[in-house]
């Protein structure tokens, strides 16, 4: 059997390495990628501590399943975020966003 | 024996596409390298015999929000689509790393403090049953409200989408 150690050292580096993109990247698109791979990291920590701590509950394992659900709702709404950005200012880099109210 | 093998796969390729997936300046390949992160997390869930929590994570993460992210990419731009825009400065990349590392370090100096808990999860197959009953049961240990939050919240993020993305008509 693997050792719970080993999902929860996977599952920091997953999710440093998400920081890391979130804070180089200036394009939107990125970034947003960048804030999947940490909600990944957070979905395997949820699911690895629900088989660690109490094998017969289900409560990680719910947390998960609502996790990509929010997830996948919050990235359209990104989506159609940054489409407009697009439309208002012909670009997709963050720094082209100088005032929102266009 | 066999879980061991499977698992350095899975991590192997989980880590080795997030790093060329965030460092990577051509927008379409990190799209195409966050898929391949999502595929090994679904395989790092079955490992753990979340199977229908897998089966979930194929479907809604790399089957909708990848198709998302694609659409999203070929309608915004195609400079940012060859990588022509986007230049990652040295010292910006050297400050991420910095914030990055500083943060892995402070949490792999937890997870060796707290100690290992040399207990290994037991694994066993959830009946699908079970999760169907958690799931819209109003009982305890069961999860109806939630349930019907998210799907009150998707609806929100429906329209919410539907207005942000409407074209507005010219005055």
């Amino acid at each position: 059997m693997i050792p719970v150690e080993c999902y929860f050292a996977l599952s920091a580096l997953l999710f440093f390495i998400g920081v890391y993109g979130f804070v180089t990247r200036r394009n939107l698109i990125a970034m947003l990628i960048s804030v999947e791979l940490i909600l990944n990291a957070v979905d395997i920590n949820f699911a690895a501590v629900n088989r660690l701590l109490y094998p017969d509950g289900m409560e990680g394992m719910f947390m998960t399943l609502f996790v990509i659900g929010v997830a996948a709702a919050e990235s359209a709404v990104a989506i159609a975020i940054i489409i407009n950005v697009y439309r208002n200012f012909r670009s997709d880099s963050v720094d082209s966003i100088k005032n929102m109210k266009w | 024996m066999g879980n061991i093998v499977m698992f350095t796969i899975f991590a192997a390729v989980i880590v080795i596409s997030a790093l060329l997936c965030v460092t990577t300046t051509r927008i379409m390949r990190a799209a195409t390298y966050m898929l391949f992160v999502l595929l090994g997390v679904a395989g790092i869930y079955f490992l753990l015999d979340y199977t229908y929590l897998g089966a979930a994570q194929i479907a809604v993460y790399a089957g909708g929000v990848t198709m998302i992210f694609v659409f999203a990419i070929q309608l915004v731009s195609k400079r940012s689509l060859q990588g022509l825009e986007e230049r990652v400065k040295a010292s910006k990349m050297v400050s991420g790393g910095l914030a990055a590392f500083a943060g892995l370090v402070v949490v792999s100096l937890i997870l060796f403090k707290t100690g290992y808990f040399t207990i290994a999860p037991t694994n066993t197959e959830l009946p699908m049953k079970e999760i169907g009953v958690a799931l819209v049961g109003a009982g305890k240990y069961q999860y109806v409200l939630p349930f019907e939050f998210i799907s009150i919240f998707l609806l929100a993020c429906i329209i919410g989408g539907l207005v942000i993305a409407r074209k507005e008509e010219k005055q």
